[in-house]
């Protein structure tokens, strides 16, 4: 009959309306400030800079390789590469950022520097309160503010904290296995000077190496 | 003491105008009266607005505002002084004197609905012996202040809106009329006065409202239908379309003036709940006879309350109506079962007291419903619909 789905319609929002009073669970509504949920793991919004160990400056896994700052769409990131080499989580001599600065109000959480990074050294983090009154000064984050323990990044995406944890492990072992390798061969080679033939191999890839590298640099600025 | 707290608005007036010079008594009456009336109706526009946000959210498992003053009470006001400091903003190619025109011309109006409104025992501004007319005059010169908003802003939206609007509110004008007009036809007047008196008898301590009766509910229905349409609620807010028009006829204002339009569009639910709760439910009448003794206005304003909860009730439930749907409704459906209505409101008069006329009118509306809704229907097919994409 005419009129019946708009009854229908009406006892629904009756319903509605009472049982939000009655059943908190009808009430999705969190009265964010007070009350807050915990971010899913996958929750990103803008980049972090890991390190390892205490110590932010010593730590820090960034090698300023600059495929980022290269990579990143809407530039927002800036590296300036040092001049003297520190060891970094292997122990081998690395270039490090002497600075390492993100505009947040440029940046659009896109993770692409996440996924280029060769080296597990910038993550997304989840801190979103974000405000400030200084809209450029304040938003414009430098190394310091942007370095943050490994801990951390375990405590805001542990599982694939985890992962990228057993995958540098994995890396640093096959590392020290082939040094022990090359120094077992260098004792070998010591012991017996025979071969020289690997000689032309590692000269074929140094010599296309720097031949990209000027290109790249001249398109940067 | 009883009758002292009924007629406490009444007996204060004539105290405060006792110690004015004899002269300026009837002057001071009138200024008294429109000056409860321009505070009390914004008052109770602030509390709809309240109820309307904090209902509509439960209706949508949502709290509602909650953030200004205990439990969002102080939310309204927030509203206000937001729309009072707000930029006034006026197209460089509006019409500037009309755009400024449009929404002091809708609040005027909407007001002067007032004046012949008996909001309690002896609490009627004007006693207009054509009262009832005198309200539809006012409230069809709303349409007047639609069209001179969308006209002026000369903005597309704006007058598809306002073209929408005076097409909507004409249709509805016409049906709202006719649930009215029966009403007179039992009464015998047009006075709304002596409208709610005849409604303020009781049988067996039961009053003899006109939604008691066949012809009253029918009438009553049908007025609530165009009462909606007429003030532009959900689901005939097609003038005001958010998805489709930006804001309709009042897109271009901002300010106090948009402010100006929302206090007339609620004050003017408020006035049309007013009229239709003295037209059908009593208006200032007790709904039982032992509670009588309850003062008579806050019985009117608990009906217009009510009626602007069911508002509020309509607006969270039904979705807007497309515009042919509108219009053939108004004039397919609600024209021509109002215009039934009156022929059955004429054999109520005139078949005397008795069961027969309960049984007859009742049958001859029900069947009336039943069939009109049928035939309507007939080509409407529920199914799931199809879609064709362009190629």
């Amino acid at each position: 009959m005419l009129g019946e789905g708009i009854l229908k319609g009406l006892a629904e929002t009756a319903r509605n309306f009472a049982g939000s009073f009655v059943s908190a669970e009808r009430l999705t509504t969190v009265e964010y400030p007070e009350q807050r949920i915990a971010p899913i793991e996958a929750t990103r919004d803008f980049p972090f800079l890991v390190y390892d160990g205490t110590d932010p400056e010593a730590g820090l896994r960034c090698v300023a390789c600059q495929i980022c700052e290269k990579e990143c769409p809407p530039k927002c990131i800036y590296i300036v590469k040092s001049t003297d080499k520190k060891p970094d989580y292997v122990g081998k001599l690395q270039i490090y950022p002497a600075r390492f600065d993100i505009d947040i109000s440029v940046c659009m959480s896109c993770q692409i520097c996440v996924e280029v990074c060769p080296f597990e050294a910038i993550k997304m983090d989840t801190a979103f309160e974000l405000a400030t009154t200084d809209r450029f000064g304040g938003l414009l984050y430098d190394k310091k503010e942007l370095s943050k323990s490994n801990e951390h990044y375990h405590a805001i995406h542990p599982t694939e904290a985890a992962e990228v944890d057993a995958r540098l492990a994995e890396e640093k072992a096959k590392g020290e296995a082939k040094a022990k390798a090359a120094a077992a061969a260098a004792l070998a080679k010591a012991a017996a000077p025979a071969a020289a033939t690997p000689v032309p191999k590692p000269a074929a890839p140094a010599a296309t190496v720097p031949a990209v590298k000027p290109a790249e640099g001249e398109s940067k600025p | 003491m009883i009758d002292k707290l009924d007629q406490v608005f009444v007996l204060l007036t004539q105290w405060v105008v006792g110690f004015l010079p004899a002269f300026l008594q009837p002057v001071a009456v009138v200024v008294i009266a429109v000056a409860a009336i321009l505070v009390t109706f914004p008052g109770l526009f602030a509390i709809c607005v309240l109820l309307e946000r904090k209902g509509l959210g439960r209706m949508q498992n949502r709290i509602g505002p909650n953030r200004v003053g205990p439990f969002g009470l102080l939310q309204p006001v927030a509203d206000g002084l937001k729309s009072l400091t707000k930029e006034d903003l006026v197209p460089l190619s509006a019409d500037a004197a009309v755009h400024f025109l449009a929404p002091v011309f809708l609040v005027v109006v909407v007001f002067m609905g007032y004046a012949v409104l008996p909001v309690g025992r002896n609490m009627t501004l004007v006693n207009m012996d054509a009262g009832l007319l005198f309200y539809f005059a006012m409230g069809a010169s709303t349409e007047l202040s639609v069209f001179m908003a969308g006209w002026s802003s000369r903005n597309k939206y704006s007058l598809l809106g306002a073209m929408r609007a005076v097409a909507q509110m004409i249709s509805y004008e016409v049906p709202l009329l006719m649930s009215s007009v029966a009403v007179v036809m039992i009464t015998g007047s047009l006075s709304l006065n002596a409208i709610v008196d005849a409604q303020n008898v009781y049988t067996w301590g039961l009053p003899h409202w006109y939604i008691f009766t066949p012809w009253g509910f029918a009438g009553f229905v049908m007025f609530a239908t165009a009462a909606t349409a007429e003030t532009n609620r959900s689901p005939f807010d097609l003038p005001e379309g958010e998805s489709e028009l930006v804001a309709g006829y009042f897109t271009e204002y901002s300010g106090f003036k948009f402010a100006e339009f929302f206090l007339g569009e609620y004050v003017g639910m408020l006035s049309i709940s007013g009229l239709g709760a003295t037209l059908f439910l009593g208006g200032w009448s007790a709904p039982l006879q032992v509670l009588g003794f309850v003062p008579s206005w806050i019985w009117f304003f608990g009906k217009v309350m009510l009626s602007m909860c069911v508002f509020i009730w309509l607006r969270g439930t039904l979705p807007r109506l497309r515009q042919d749907q509108l219009m053939n409704f108004a004039w397919k459906f609600v024209l021509p079962f109002t215009m039934l209505n009156l022929f059955v409101a004429a054999a109520w008069r005139f078949m005397g007291d008795g069961w027969l006329r309960w049984v007859v009118c009742s049958a001859v509306l029900v069947i009336a419903y039943v069939v009109m809704g049928r035939v309507g229907m007939r080509r409407k097919h529920f199914g799931p619909r199809s879609y064709r994409y362009a190629e």
